[in-house]
C-alpha cells in the first residue's frame, strides 16, 4: 500500500510541477533550471536521514560522500540562483533616457 | 524530534518549493521565490537533522566540505561560464543519488523487489545524470571538442547497453540480498556511468540547451527514485518537481529548434565539417566599415539587437549596452530580441545581458519581436547565425528548414556582427548575409561594437 500511496504523490507532483514550470518566462529559463538543479539536491535529506551512528564502515563512507556533493548542489545552486536573479532589473524610469 | 512532526516539516518544505517556483513566473518576484525555495530547503535539513541517533560528527564532516566548495565556484563563477557551472551541479546532484541508494542497498541488502526496482533506477539515473553533465561540462567549458563525437556502431553499443542495464536490473531484482545481486548491483552502476559519456558525447556543442535540461530532469528523477528507496515524500515531491521543469524546458527547446528530442539525441547534428558548398546561397556581400555602421544606427528610430553564443564567446555584453545607451540617448528605441535557444543553455543571453544591467522588459522574446519586425529599422545581429538564417522559412531543402527563427530580415536594414563568413553549427551558409538590406561588420564582435561607442563618443 505504501507503494501505492508515494506512487499517488509522485504523480501529482509532477502535474503540478507541469503547471507551475509553464508559466515561467523564457527570460528566466536559465535561473529557472540553476533554481530547480538546487532543489534536486534534496538527495541530501536522505543522505543525512541514511547517516545512522549504528551504520559502519563502507555504508558511512558512501553516505558522507553523497552528503557532500548534495551539500554543494543544494548551496552552491542556491547561492548562484541568488547571484543571477539579483541582477534581473527593472528600468529606472529618468535612467538611462 | 519525532518522525510525524518531521514529516510535517516536509510539508511545510514542500509548499515552500513550490511557493519559489511560482514566484519564478515574474523578474519582479523571482528572487524571493528563490530565497522562500532555499528557505524550505533549510527547513527540510534543521528537520532531519533532529532525528535521533545520526552520527553528527560525520554530517558536520560532509556538510562542511560541500558548503564551503559550493560557495567558492558560485560566488567565483563567470556569468558567461553558467551554463558549465548549472551542467557541473547538475552532475553532482545525480552522484550523490547514486551514492544514497548504493549506501541505503548496502546497508539493508534484504530488499522488496518493488523497492529493489527503484535503487536501480535511482542509481542509474544517478549515473548516467553524473557521468552525462560531466560530458556536457567538459563541452562547454571547451576542455573536450564541443562537435558532436560519432563514431560507427554508436546505437547499436547504446542499445547493447542499455539491454545490459534492463536484464541486469531484473536479475538484480529478483535476489537484491546475494553476493551475486552484489555485484549486479555495481555492473549496473558502471554501465550506467559508461552510458552517460556515450549518450552525451555525440551531441554537438549548439544542442546543449536541451542537453543539460534533458540531464536537470534526470537529476531530478533520480532524486525522486531515491525517495522511493528510503520512502521520503519530500525527496519524492521535490524530485518530481524538478523532472516535471526539466522535460517541459526540454520540450521548448526542440519546439525552437524544430526537432525531435530523438533527433537532438541521436544524429549526430553538427557533426558534418564540411559545409555543403556550391549549392548554398550565394551572392554579393556588402562589407560596413564602423564608420558606415554609426550613420545607419544613428539616423535609426528603432533597433533590435539579436544576440547569440558569439557574443558571450566574445564577452560582448557590457559594451552592447553601452552602445544601447548611447542609442537611448540619441532617442532611438532599444530592444533585445532573444530567440529561446540562443546560446548554451535556455536564457542564456537573457541572464548575460541582465549582468550587464539591460532592464528585462528591455529582453523580448522571440514571438513578441517577429509581428512588429516590418517597424524595425535596423536589427544587429550580434554572434547569432543559424537562429536568423531565412532558409529556415524559405529554403525546404535546408536541414533547418521549419526551425522558428528571428525574422531579422524583415527589418529595414540588418547589420551582421562577424569574425568571417564560416557556416554556424548546423554547417550551412547563412542566406540572410547575402540579402540586399544586409551589411555585414566584420571583425570580433566586442572590438567593432566598442569601433561603434567610439563613432558615436567623437559625434558629441
Amino acid at each position: 500500500m505504501e507503494a501505492v500511496y508515494l506512487t499517488l504523490i509522485f504523480v501529482l507532483a509532477i502535474f503540478l510541477g507541469f503547471e507551475l514550470i509553464s508559466k515561467v518566462p523564457s527570460t528566466l529559463h536559465t535561473p529557472l533550471m540553476s533554481g530547480s538543479n538546487a532543489i534536486s539536491g534534496i538527495t541530501l535529506i536522505g543522505a543525512l536521514a541514511s547517516l545512522k551512528s549504528e551504520h559502519l564502515g563502507f555504508a558511512i563512507f558512501l553516505s558522507t560522500l553523497a552528503v557532500v556533493f548534495a551539500t554543494i548542489n543544494v548551496v552552491g545552486g542556491y547561492a548562484v540562483t541568488n547571484r543571477m536573479l539579483e541582477m534581473f532589473k527593472k528600468k529606472v524610469k529618468g535612467g538611462a533616457q | 524530534m519525532s518522525l510525524v512532526s518531521i514529516n510535517f516539516a516536509y510539508i511545510v518544505s514542500a509548499a515552500l518549493f513550490i511557493f519559489g517556483l511560482k514566484m519564478l513566473s515574474s523578474p519582479s518576484t523571482a528572487r524571493r521565490g528563490n530565497l522562500l525555495s532555499a528557505l524550505g530547503m533549510l527547513l527540510a535539513i534543521v528537520a532531519t537533522l533532529l532525528a535521533s541517533g545520526l552520527s553528527y560528527g560525520w554530517i558536520i564532516l560532509g556538510m562542511g566540505i560541500g558548503t564551503v566548495i559550493g560557495l567558492v565556484t558560485a560566488y567565483k563563477v563567470e556569468m558567461t561560464q553558467m551554463p558549465e557551472m548549472v551542467a557541473l551541479f547538475n552532475g553532482f546532484g545525480g552522484i550523490s543519488s547514486l551514492l544514497l541508494a548504493w549506501a541505503e542497498y548496502h546497508q539493508y541488502p534484504q530488499m522488496s523487489t518493488f523497492i529493489a526496482i527503484v535503487a536501480f533506477l535511482s542509481a542509474f539515473i544517478g549515473g548516467v545524470t553524473f557521468t552525462g553533465s560531466m560530458v556536457a561540462f567538459g563541452k562547454l567549458s571547451g576542455k573536450i571538442s564541443q562537435k558532436a563525437v560519432v563514431f560507427k556502431g554508436q546505437h547499436l553499443i547504446n542499445g547493447a547497453i542499455l539491454v545490459t542495464a534492463v536484464i541486469a536490473a531484473a536479475l538484480f531484482a529478483v535476489s537484491p540480498a546475494t553476493g551475486w545481486g552484489y555485484t549486479l548491483f555495481i555492473l549496473i552502476v558502471l554501465v550506467a556511468l559508461g552510458f552517460g559519456v556515450t549518450s552525451t558525447l555525440p551531441i554537438g556543442g549548439a544542442d546543449m540547451p536541451v542537453v543539460i535540461s534533458l540531464l536537470n530532469s534526470y537529476s531530478g528523477l533520480a532524486a525522486c527514485a531515491a525517495g522511493f528507496v528510503i520512502s521520503n515524500n519530500i525527496l519524492i515531491v521535490a524530485g518530481a518537481l524538478v523532472g516535471a521543469s526539466g522535460i517541459i524546458l526540454t520540450r521548448i527547446m526542440c519546439k525552437a529548434m524544430n526537432r525531435s528530442l530523438a533527433n537532438v539525441l541521436f544524429s549526430g547534428f553538427g557533426s558534418a565539417v564540411k559545409a555543403t558548398e556550391g549549392d548554398g546561397p550565394q551572392g554579393e556581400v556588402r562589407p560596413a566599415s564602423a564608420e558606415d555602421v554609426y550613420y545607419i544606427l544613428e539616423a535609426a528610430d528603432s533597433v533590435a539587437f539579436v544576440p547569440g553564443y558569439g557574443l558571450a564567446v566574445a564577452q560582448a555584453q557590457h559594451v552592447t549596452k553601452e552602445l544601447g545607451d548611447l542609442l537611448e540617448a540619441n532617442d532611438t528605441e532599444v530592444v533585445y530580441a532573444i530567440h529561446p535557444v540562443a546560446g548554451r543553455m535556455p536564457g542564456h543571453m537573457n541572464v548575460l545581458l541582465a549582468e550587464a544591467n539591460v532592464p528585462y522588459d528591455q529582453l523580448v522574446e522571440m514571438d513578441d519581436i517577429n509581428p512588429r519586425m516590418d517597424s524595425i529599422d535596423v536589427c544587429v545581429v550580434i554572434g547569432a547565425n543559424d537562429v536568423v538564417n531565412p532558409a529556415a522559412i524559405e529554403d525546404e531543402n535546408s536541414p533547418i528548414y521549419g526551425m522558428p527563427i528571428i525574422e531579422t530580415f524583415k527589418a529595414k536594414t540588418v547589420i551582421v556582427l562577424k569574425r568571417s563568413m564560416n557556416p554556424g553549427f548546423a554547417g550551412i551558409q547563412n542566406a540572410l548575409f547575402f540579402r540586399p538590406n544586409t551589411r555585414m561588420y566584420f571583425g570580433d564582435a566586442k572590438a567593432s561594437i566598442q569601433a561603434l561607442i567610439a563613432e558615436f563618443k567623437d559625434a558629441d
